[in-house]
């Protein structure tokens, strides 16, 4: 599928996402002009401030923005019963980006302010102007173009910067761009990138316009001078006014889920479920990057969303690797319990742990079942293991000590590829998801973990134990889904999604048809 | 107020900077109204220190500035700088304003409503010389040198002021020009009336223009009296100055 092809078929979505990303951008350098053009002012009469404010913008700059979603999410701050900061969604995006959009307009501020020839100050003084019209009728506008220069780098920074926003369901563009780096395909990071470059193009074209406009056209005229600014504060307006009608009642449902196919499926599968059931509105808050999520659930910024015993146990609670299914789920309910007030509810019924791959052919040639079968003849093998594999707690390492493993070759790559390098005969076993839709496809068996090395990962949904009081009957709900999904049937549902390249939604909709949950 | 013999009148006043660096140093004296008293000497001379006194740009550091018998730290600035018209050299126009607006800009902060602003501006332009249909519009980087100081002397009268400051106005301009505008300026003393301090580095143009000259020299004054008695005078100071103004004629002459 060409990228034209994808624009024409998802023309509503990808218009959709473009305002979500020109929303961002526009709201987010708009309030970094209304901090940073005064704060530059007060700099320019109080040059003292001038090195730790610019210092701090600095610093700011250079903090990734993941990490700072990241120390963002968990405050908690309110400003007349309105939350400011904190928590998941367009607002935190807004509060990061602000934070990196106000270095340059502050800067510039200062700086244009500051460059104004001092003869022409003192012309100003000398005829009797105040400080403030001095400030408005001959500073501001000698440093307008200076000022535009600085909007200008702000904005594009914006621009860019908003893909990210994504990783923490703020929309944007970077939906497309997160979707395509983990299905592996090159036409969604595109749809994703192409548009956000030609924004932040437009953007710097068009304020690189009024910049030369009001630096060489010398002054525009007064009042097309107002019609900018009339201009720019209803677009500021009209942006906050949608967004207002765009938040929706309270007393909402949040389904959340993590930013891989499975995940945004199992969320599509138990908001779908809230709706037909409870009659309750949802809200869906997707693809939220390492353990945004789980931040988001203890924010409460989130209901619910499926977790998996053994990510809980090692990547949150920091626990020693256990292998008993039932011990495992016994450990994080309880810990989950008493350390965040949240409630594991019913095991949906797949183990979606590491699956030891090897070629369905080989498996029947050399009547492998389990691992040991297979660390047996081992020592003529080639692997191919994803960095994730090589470097967790759960991984290579004890798995090689504990079967005796002592492969010929380790080749590692990204995940994706191993699959690829499995079927095309440049390894021989590979260590994958075990409910990823590929193994089915490409006809691969997994061999069974008879010594019980890998911890379970048994997808189960989180909820906050406050939700499921004020609204037992998504208890209900999630009760009716216990034990629902097979690893098979999980796999297929991947598949469906990854391969055939249909809608989540849609896949979970059949699904949930088929169960009868759905009518 | 401008009935008084003595408009502006500097006691005992010194200036110096911070670091502690003297720029003006005991300066006694008084303009009179209607008088155009021109503040002569080197570069660094304290010339305009002397002048940003008078309009508070600057306070003493010691003794006091009277304007209209009242000492300038008594006076709010605001109020002293809009009574008095300030003409420094060309950067002083806004360049982000027409000729029209730059004009406009005391009378603006005055109040005055926009008609009474725009035939003000337009009857100024007239009276330095400009045509206001040709020139009103305009941004200061689209005219001359002196068409820019004309439009600085009438941006200084625009609120009919009973002072005018003028810091070497006419420093930029080539010499034949600049001849042309110092006669016109002439003329105009001659028509308003105005009581002018007017600072300048050339004897030539402080004959043509002076009531009286004040000779300054390393933040002292070291005269004050009529042109003819500068060149009198026996101060090597005011001698070296009377030699300028006596080559200038002959060179003037020729040309």
């Amino acid at each position: 599928m060409t990228l034209l092809d994808f624009f024409s078929r998802n023309s509503a979505e990808l218009i959709t996402l473009t305002f979500e990303h020109l929303f961002l951008v526009v709201v987010s350098t708009g309030i970094a002009i209304l901090i940073g053009v005064p704060l530059g002012i007060l700099l320019t009469r109080k040059p003292a401030l001038s090195k730790p404010v610019l210092g701090f913008a600095n610093i700011m700059q250079t903090v990734p923005s993941l990490a700072l979603f990241g120390f963002l999410i968990p405050l908690n701050v309110y400003l007349f019963h309105v939350k400011i900061l904190g928590g998941i969604g367009a607002r935190t995006a807004i509060v990061a980006l602000v934070l990196y959009a106000l270095l340059p307009i502050i800067r510039n501020t200062f700086i244009g302010i500051s460059n104004v020839d001092p003869a022409i100050r003192d012309a100003g003084r000398g005829m009797g102007m105040t400080d403030r019209q001095l400030l408005f009728q001959v500073e501001l506008p000698l440093a307008l173009g200076v000022i535009i220069a600085g909007v200008r780098v702000a904005t594009v920074i914006c621009v860019g910067t908003a893909t990210i926003a994504a990783a923490i369901d703020a929309g944007g563009l970077g939906r497309y761009i997160f979707r395509g780096l983990r299905a592996n395909d090159n036409v969604l990071i595109l749809a994703g990138a192409v548009p956000a470059a030609l924004i932040a193009v437009a953007a710097d074209l068009l304020l690189g316009y009024v910049e030369r406009a009001i630096q060489f056209g010398g002054a525009i005229q007064w009042r097309s001078k107002k019609l900018l600014w009339s201009g720019a504060v209803s677009l500021l307006l009209i942006f906050g006014v949608v967004s207002f009608f765009l938040r929706g009642p309270a007393g909402r449902i949040a389904v959340g889920s993590k930013d891989f196919t499975e995940q945004v499926i199992l969320g599509e599968i138990l908001a779908q479920a809230i709706e037909a059931k409870t009659g309750l509105q949802v809200v869906r808050r997707f693809d939220l990057g390492g353990n945004l999520a789980h931040e988001a659930l203890i924010a409460g910024e989130l209901d619910l969303y499926v977790e998996y015993t053994g990510t809980a146990l090692l990547a949150i609670l920091k626990s020693r690797p256990l292998t008993d299914p039932q011990e495992v789920l016994r450990r994080v309910k309880t810990e989950y319990a008493s350390r965040f007030k949240l409630e594991w509810t019913e095991p949906l019924g797949f183990n979606n742990t590491f699956a030891i791959l090897v070629r369905g052919d080989d498996a029947k040639r050399l009547r492998l079942k389990t691992i040991t079968d297979a660390s047996k003849i081992s020592a003529q093998w080639r692997a191919g293991f994803g960095q994730d594999f090589m470097s967790r707690s759960d991984g290579y390492p004890g798995f090689a000590q504990t079967y005796g493993f002592h492969f010929q070759e380790i080749r590692e790559m990204d995940l994706s590829l191993t699959y690829r390098a499995l079927a095309e005969n440049q390894v021989d076993l590979i260590a994958g998801n075990s409910t990823d839709g590929l193994i089915s496809r490409y006809g691969f068996f997994q061999l069974e973990d008879d010594r019980h090395y890998f911890p379970p990962y048994d997808a189960v949904p989180v909820a906050r134990q406050a939700t499921l009081q004020k609204h037992p009957e998504v208890r209900s709900v999630l009760q009716q889904l216990g034990g629902i999904l097979t690893v098979d049937e999980m796999r297929k549902l991947n598949y469906a999604v990854d391969g055939e390249k249909r809608q989540p939604g849609e896949v979970a909709r059949e699904f949930l048809r088929r169960n009868g949950i759905l009518s | 107020m401008t009935n008084g013999q003595t408009t502006i009148e500097f006691r005992d006043v010194s200036f110096a900077l911070a670091d502690g660096r003297k720029l003006l140093a005991n300066l006694n004296l008084q303009v009179n109204n209607g008088e155009t008293l021109v503040l002569l000497g080197r570069s660094g001379s304290g010339k305009t220190t002397t002048m940003k006194l008078i309009n508070r740009l600057i306070d003493p550091t010691s003794g006091e500035v009277r304007v209209d018998g009242k000492p300038t730290i008594e006076w709010d600035p605001i109020r002293l700088r809009r009574r008095i018209g300030y003409v420094i050299q060309e950067v002083g126009l806004f360049p982000h304003l027409t000729v029209e607006e730059n004009i406009g800009v005391v009378p603006r902060l005055e109040g005055w409503d926009a008609d009474r602003i725009q035939a003000r501006a337009r009857a100024l332009l007239t009276m330095v010389g400009l045509d206001a249909d040709r020139f009103a519009r305009r941004y200061p980087r689209e005219l001359s040198g002196g068409q820019r100081q004309r439009v600085g002397v009438a941006r200084a009268l625009a609120a009919d002021p009973p002072v005018i400051l003028l810091d070497e106005p006419f420093g930029a301009l080539d010499p034949i020009t600049r001849r042309e505008i110092q006669q016109e300026f002439r003329s105009l003393q001659h028509e308003l009336g105005k009581t002018m301090v007017f600072v300048t580095h050339d004897i030539a143009e402080a004959f043509v223009l002076a009531t009286r000259i004040a000779l300054l020299k390393d933040g002292e004054m070291i005269l004050l009296g009529l042109p003819a008695e500068l060149l009198q005078s026996r101060h090597p100071e005011a001698r070296a100055f009377a030699q300028c103004f006596h080559d200038s004629q002959s060179t003037g002459s020729s040309a």
